[in-house]
């Protein structure tokens, strides 16, 4: 069964492409997701505060080494080879790249346009097959209107598409006024293609100590039905390539995601749980499916339900909303 | 081509330690600790040794650890080596008698420092080394940096081949850490050196199972004698050996060494015999005089064991006839020290034998020089030279010190200066210990070392405290070899920078300027307006040595380049640009580079930052023009307040100004004795911002005293009636409360000039002003304008009375915070972890208090002169203190107990025996009081009195027993002390023993999980996962669990406590544990700056670790067990925040991350889920039901 399907420019054997998470920070694993089918890798994140933070930690830890006792010189051990984050998450790609057959995706997570460009450079140096930006950015400014919010999205991804020659996917949230719009203009402002959606941690309150304690919970697949309306609505309106991402766990949902028109399926949330072997079991189980489809490719199946495609353009629309409301049944007893 | 290195002695000797063994074990130890700091980095970074090996590095529980692994990894066959000092060698005597015994090759470096006696002292002498000559270990001495790496060679390479092990020394901080610029020794000419022939020989010796032997038998008078005699011949044939091994070496590298080298006049007459840096001195100080024909001349002794006469009569001139022997030891009762006694019987019996090479025999004398570190100048060993010519040479004499008591000294011309001192060109900075002056003068060594062709030496002074710590370097640049193993002396440096404006008050830096020398000031004063705010001593000296005087803002430079307060590379580049040392152009860009080199690879932020730093240093730098008279209207005031004691005028005044070497022997009391409560004189104004108080906000909670770890924020209950003549600005305000009297006021009152400036108590205070969030019942402030108007209130204030402790409730926080501190403004850190600790046993407990002190941070801003923190309340009464040694504190402790409770028993007994004559009535009061609250102390006090009163009329010698042991009726607290290092490793086994004694003493860990004082190696209190020294790679085992060793024995209070996340229970915990008439331990979290964090997050890194479940709360009271209840008490909750929230904020942690990413997450796992395991046990522990033993003896009785 033919499951090739494009990327951002690149060619994949299959749709299916873990996401940014720790798994790609081990060689180990990375191979493990490569044998289990996994078509291209994007890398954990390099965030823009981790760099920020890293570089105060070192700034203090160096500064810490001249104390002025006659009994201490210093207090903690000096290493010559203390990598940055960035020189680490370089040199990760680079073995990543060495080890690897599949393409390699770079990760980008940051809000301001200070240093990704020098960031951006070094990983196209450094061998990263593509960019992906994840401006994780919530806009809690009262004067930042939305239409700023969206112009920093189109400034920053200008800014670096001047810089390297990579494609660069951009990351979003589904927070948007209007997301079809902004994803045309990403488009034209250079964007190869984009992920829907990413996922806001959220904070949490701890009512014992009355403290508020940022929590993370795993996706569920019921997540994924956000990105893929939006996938369905977008699939064919625009040129760039659409990676669905949140809420992916079996088969069924990546199988979704491509009727409704995305060219890969990032997963993450599955593979953290079950484990890289669990990438082999979803790709099997879409096989499969497509064994037993109408469909010869994977090819031709994707986007058959896309807003464009489906019979009733609705569907993907506000009416959706009202049926479903209605159809709830609340459980006994409430 | 010879490679030239700019290093210090320490990597010098450990360079070479670290390329020819293969199992270092190691104990940490000033100033030998960077020997093995430099060798385990060393190992870290894999780097090999000549065998292509990566050497393994043991850090071990103690220096007798040590020497016993090295024991048994050298007859298991290992090349091995150790390094250590003073108290760490003697640990190390019994093992060395073994390897010796054994014939066993190692070599021992040692960097030589003084011991413990009256009192302890880190700096240098040859009294440790001097105390291991019966061992049977070869002595080798190095006298200079590069001696230290060629004599480490010399001596590696001699006990492969001599089977004597040998302790290479050299001396402490005046060799080990003086940086100075010398040619390293090739890695071919080391593998040239160690034959390997004789290393497979060592490893044939070993013990192994293959071919058996046996060794360490236990023998008898029939065998042991011959046994000892054994090895004359190994002893006999070793100097050949010693002076084979120096030819070789000098074939090698040119630098020929003999078993004793003479430097002098052929046909000298008079000559110094003497080792260690002292010879440097006396080397350049002989070639001054041979330049005027002077006869005289110098022995430099390099293998003092086996001692070789034969060598020593032939390397001094026939023509001699007067010999002084110098010795940088002491040996009390002794008539004369080893070394002089070692020559004149050499010579003695060369003449006795009729062999002398003498015509006449000559004069012998012995001196002492140098203990501690004390100066051994040019002028002094001329002084020597003089004495020599004397018709009666003074025997057993001193040098360097004025002895006035029993008349041992010689004088000597401080002004004396020899050809080669004049010859080069020296520097002083004055810097404070945190603001990197230090650093970059390493720096700045090294890149005058590695761009030109100058010789460099740097030596740095640092002062005996933690926080605002002093530190002087001292700078010499010049085309010879330098010698100078002595400090800058006055009218020589070309160059003075003073890094600080407060200094000028405090020191008389000028006297250091050449003429024509350049002064460079880092003040916030404008360059116009800086001229007066010099002293007039100051100008007047400007003017007359014509000194060139700069002024930079240091600070502002630092903040408009994003450095913060970090001025180090700022004044570095200000140096360069004025001395001259380098073509401007040339030294900014070696800066560069060493910013590059040093941070390159770190951050490429802070390379930029720097960068930055440097160009506006030189933007910045002024020269101002100096008036042809003084205009300054003052002078530098007194060091200590008009009304301090006379002591402290005459004594403490001078050691606090840096006038202490000028202090005669009658100054200073024979027994180590010193008053306590000397600390308040010492006015040392080193913060910023101080704190203020803002009465309308404050609730008067008590947590700012609670948390201050200088004492230095103190409340006070008073009639405000008493307020009537207070200075117009001191606040107070009236207190409510049923514990407090009607109508009273509460003071919060700041020492303006003792405070550190920490911030901790606006950290803590809980008071938010809802109009403006930020502001809270404290906030800090600006200290230099408020500084004189505080200085009033806090005067004020201490006038006030102090609250009656009778009254004070203490088991609520704001009546305890009442008590008066007797401990207070130590020398401690800024923010320290540590002292609250001591701070509130002192206010609860001080004026009945004997503390045991461990050596360690706590013995240092404890018992470090000058001065001394532990105070004394108005009647005189406070914490008598002393420290033994680091080993044997709880063991101290004990016998402080056992002998109070002896005292008691005899006191008990005697009052009995004496009732009639003393009355029944309080006799019966006196042994039946319960002591158990202040009024009772109060009331036995009185009684005690009334005693004495009674017994000076009873005249019988047993009255006269009972009035020398009548305080003992009074309870007393015996307080343990030390940190973790102490109770975890060295002092483990003691004070196991003293849980186990059932005795009444408080045992105080303060717990910084680290070796602090030392500078941050592992103990067995480290965290998993905690970077530290020794532990580069992450500490891959758990902390040891010390209270719950201490629970088992069940008859133990034990409490853990972290002041900063729950203070009402450590408040408890101190009470309950001193009411407790048995054995108490509290383990007391104390954040620390060896973990690399701010300090102003000490209470949020307590309140984490507690709440990660790191360290959780409990008390474990046996009183309870009894009442049928549970005597463990958890007093925190379950862990609430993941451990990775509790380590990813610390740096000590989070490093790990950048050097070690994959072994981070590992013991994060690891160390996550035992801090919820752990937690879980001890709940289940405290959840035990201790209700109705007799239900249990029933079911057995079923069965």
């Amino acid at each position: 069964m033919n499951l090739r399907t494009t990327y951002l420019g690149l060619e994949l054997k299959n749709p299916l492409v873990p996401s940014a998470s720790p798994l790609s920070r081990s060689l180990d694993t990375a191979r493990r997701l490569e044998d289990a089918g996994a078509a291209a890798l994007v890398m954990y994140s390099l965030f823009e505060e981790e760099l920020q933070h890293d570089n105060d930690v070192m700034d203090a830890y160096l500064q810490n080494q001249s104390l002025g006792h006659a009994e201490a010189s210093s207090f903690l051990p000096l290493h010559g080879d203390m990598p940055s984050k960035r020189e680490r998450y370089l040199e990760q790609l680079q073995h990543l790249k060495r080890s690897l057959d599949i393409p390699i995706v770079a990760s980008l997570n940051g809000v301001t346009a200070g240093g990704w460009i020098d960031y951006g450079t070094a990983l196209q140096q450094a061998g990263a097959d593509a960019l992906e930006l994840n401006v994780y950015y919530v806009a809690g400014d009262l004067d930042v209107s939305g239409a700023a919010v969206e112009q920093r999205y189109i400034d920053l991804l200008g800014e670096l598409r001047r810089h390297v020659t990579i494609p660069i996917a951009m990351k979003l949230s589904p927070q948007f006024s209007s997301v079809a719009n902004m994803v045309h203009r990403l488009e034209q402002a250079g964007a190869a293609g984009v992920s829907l959606f990413n996922r806001f941690y959220q904070p949490d309150i701890d009512i014992d100590s009355l403290r508020v304690a940022p929590q993370l919970h795993l996706s569920t697949s019921a997540e994924a039905l956000l990105a893929m309306r939006w996938i369905a609505i977008l699939h064919g309106r625009v040129k760039l390539t659409l990676a669905a991402t949140g809420g992916v766990h079996d088969h069924s949902d990546a199988i979704k995601m491509l009727l409704a028109g995305a060219d890969v399926v990032h997963l993450c949330s599955t593979l953290l749980l079950h484990g890289p072997r669990r990438l082999a079991h979803i790709l099997h189980g879409m096989e499969q499916w497509l064994e037993e489809s109408p469909y010869e490719s994977l090819e031709q199946m994707k986007g058959v339900l896309s807003q464009r495609h489906a019979g009733d353009a609705s569907a993907y629309a506000r009416a959706n909303y009202l049926q479903l409301l209605d159809s709830y049944l609340p459980g006994v007893g409430i | 081509m010879h490679r030239m290195v700019t290093i210090d002695g320490n990597e010098a000797a450990a360079t070479i330690a670290h390329l020819t063994n293969e199992v270092i074990a190691i104990y940490p130890i000033t100033p030998a600790s960077p020997m093995g700091e430099h060798a385990d980095e060393w190992s870290a970074q894999g780097r090999r040794n000549l065998w292509g090996t990566v050497p393994t590095i043991v850090e071990m529980q103690s220096e007798g650890g040590a020497a016993g692994a090295l024991h048994g990894a050298l007859q298991a066959g290992a090349l091995c080596t150790t390094f250590t000092a003073s108290q760490g060698l003697l640990l190390m005597i019994p093992n060395m008698y073994k390897i010796a015994g054994e014939l066993t090759p190692m070599v021992l470096h040692v960097a030589a420092r003084s011991l413990a006696a009256q009192a302890l002292s880190i700096f240098c002498d040859h009294s440790d080394v001097m105390a291991t000559r019966g061992t049977g270990f070869a002595m080798l001495c190095a006298n200079s940096v590069q001696e230290a790496m060629d004599m480490a060679l010399i001596a590696q390479a001699t006990t492969l081949e001599a089977r004597v092990p040998i302790l290479h020394f050299f001396d402490g901080f005046r060799t080990s850490h003086e940086v100075a610029k010398i040619e390293s020794i090739d890695r071919n000419v080391v593998r040239a050196m160690i034959s390997d022939e004789l290393v497979q020989a060592h490893r044939a010796r070993a013990l192994n199972p293959e071919h058996p032997v046996l060794r360490g038998s236990s023998q008898n008078p029939d065998v042991y004698f011959q046994g000892r005699e054994s090895v004359n011949g190994w002893y006999q044939q070793m100097p050949v050996i010693v002076q084979n091994v120096m030819n070789r070496f000098a074939a090698h590298t040119g630098r020929q060494y003999h078993l004793f080298d003479y430097v002098g006049a052929a046909d000298a007459e008079r000559v110094i015999v003497l080792m260690g840096s002292g010879a440097e001195a006396a080397h350049e100080t002989v070639e001054h005089l041979l330049a005027r024909g002077e006869k005289v001349g110098l022995l430099k002794v390099r293998l003092y064991r086996p001692f070789d006469p034969t060598a020593l009569l032939a390397a001094l001139p026939a023509s001699a006839q007067r010999i002084a022997v110098l010795d940088r030891t002491k040996e009390p009762g002794a008539d004369g020290e080893p070394l002089y006694k070692d020559v004149l019987a050499a010579v003695a019996q060369s003449y006795a034998a009729g062999q002398s090479r003498f015509a006449t025999l000559p004069r012998i004398v012995g001196g002492r020089y140098g203990l501690s570190s004390k100066e051994f100048t040019p002028g002094m060993i001329k002084a020597v030279f003089d004495e020599l010519q004397k018709e009666q040479p003074r025997n057993g004499f001193t040098i360097g010190i004025r002895d006035d008591v029993t008349h041992t000294s010689l004088d000597w011309d401080a002004g004396f200066r020899t050809d080669a001192a004049r010859a080069v060109n020296c520097a002083m900075f004055y810097g404070l210990g945190s603001d990197g002056t230090v650093s970059a003068n390493k720096n700045t060594i090294k890149i005058i070392g590695e761009a030109t062709e100058l010789h460099a030496q740097g030596y740095f002074v640092y002062d005996s405290k933690k926080s605002g710590a002093i530190t002087v370097s001292h700078l010499r640049f010049g085309k010879q070899p330098i010698r100078s193993s002595y400090l800058i002396g006055d009218d020589e440096a070309q160059f003075i920078g003073c890094h600080q404006t407060v200094f000028l008050e405090r020191y008389d830096m000028l006297d250091k300027a050449a003429p024509g020398a350049v002064f460079l000031l880092n003040t916030g004063a404008a360059p116009s307006e800086a001229w007066n705010t010099l002293p007039r001593r100051m100008q007047q000296q400007i003017i007359d040595k014509n000194i060139r005087f700069y002024v930079i803002d240091a600070y502002q430079v630092a903040q408009e380049s994003g450095m913060q307060r970090r001025i180090n590379t700022i004044m570095q580049t200000c140096h360069f640009a004025i001395s001259g040392l380098l073509p401007r152009e040339d030294a900014i860009k070696a800066i560069k580079q060493a910013v590059d080199q040093t941070y390159g690879k770190k951050g490429q932020k802070i390379v930029e930052l720097n960068y930055r730093a440097i160009d506006a240093a030189l933007a910045n730098l002024h020269e101002v023009t100096v008036p042809g008279k003084v205009t300054s209207v003052f002078e530098r005031p007194p060091v200590v307040a008009a009304n301090a004691p006379e002591f402290v005028q005459r004594v403490t005044a001078a050691m606090m100004a840096g006038r202490g070497d000028e202090l005669p022997v009658s100054a200073i009391s024979a027994d180590g004795t010193w008053p306590t409560a000397t600390t308040r004189w010492e006015k040392r104004n080193i913060a910023l911002e101080i704190p203020v108080w803002d009465e309308k906000l404050c609730i008067a909670c008590g947590k700012c005293p609670f948390v201050c770890p200088h004492s230095v924020i103190r409340s006070k209950l008073f009639d405000p009636a008493q307020a009537a003549a207070a200075p117009p600005t001191f606040k107070h305000m009236p207190l409510k409360g049923k514990e407090f009297p009607e109508g009273a006021h509460i003071v919060y009152q700041v020492a303006p000039e003792d405070c550190t400036g920490c911030g901790l108590c606006v950290d803590i205070c809980p008071v938010k002003d809802k109009e403006n969030p930020g502001r809270r019942a404290l906030n800090m402030a600006p200290q230099p304008p408020l500084r004189e108007q505080e200085r009033a209130n806090w005067e004020f204030f201490l006038s006030l009375p102090e609250f009656d402790r009778r009254e004070v409730r203490p088991s609520v926080m704001k009546s305890a915070m009442l008590l008066q501190p007797l401990f207070e403004f130590s020398g401690a850190c800024s923010g320290c972890g540590e002292t609250p600790y001591l701070r509130l046993a002192s206010q609860l407990f001080g004026d009945r208090m004997l503390v045991a002190n461990a050596t360690g941070c706590s013995s240092i801003y404890g018992g470090n002169l000058p001065t001394t923190p532990w105070a004394q309340d108005a009647h005189g009464r406070g914490p008598a203190w002393n420290n033994s040694l680091f080993e044997d504190n709880a063991e101290f402790g004990l016998g402080m107990r056992v002998a109070i409770d002896k005292q008691r028993e005899y006191a008990v007994e005697l009052l009995k025996a004496l009732a009639a004559h003393i009355g029944e009535e309080l006799v019966t009061a006196l042994l039946n009081t319960a002591q158990d609250d202040e009024a009772g102390i109060h009331e036995q006090r009185e009684r005690i009195a009334a005693l004495h009163e009674r017994l000076r009329k009873i005249d019988r010698p047993d009255a006269r027993q009972l009035a020398a042991v009548a305080d003992s009726l009074v309870k007393k607290s015996v307080w343990i002390v030390g940190g973790d290092g102490w109770a975890y490793d060295i002092g483990f086994g003691g004070l196991d023993h003293v849980l186990a004694s059932g005795r009444d003493v408080n045992i105080l860990v303060l717990d910084t999980e680290v070796y602090s004082n030392t500078g941050g190696q592992t103990s067995k209190a480290t965290p998993r996962g905690a970077v530290a020294k020794f532990s580069a790679g992450g500490k891959p085992t758990a902390k040891k669990d010390l209270a719950m060793i201490a629970m088992a024995y069940g008859d133990v209070y034990v409490a853990q406590v972290a002041y900063g996340a729950k203070d009402v229970q450590t408040l408890k915990a101190f009470m309950e544990a001193e009411s407790w008439p048995g054995v108490s331990i509290i383990i007391a979290y104390s954040p620390c700056t060896a973990w690399g964090t701010d300090m102003i997050q000490n209470h949020a890194m307590q309140d984490r670790a507690v709440r990660s479940g790191h360290w959780p709360l409990f008390r474990y009271d046996p009183r309870r067990a009894a009442q049928q209840e549970n005597p463990l008490q958890l007093d925190s909750k379950e862990p609430s925040i993941a451990y990775r929230e509790f380590v990813s904020q610390e740096t000590r942690f989070n490093m790990l991350w950048r050097s070690h990413p994959e072994a981070a997450e590992q013991f994060l796992g690891q160390a996550q889920k035992h801090a919820l395991s752990n937690f879980q046990h001890y709940r289940q522990l405290a959840e035990l039901s201790y209700a109705k033993p007799g239900e249990i003896k029933s079911d057995k009785a079923k069965e």
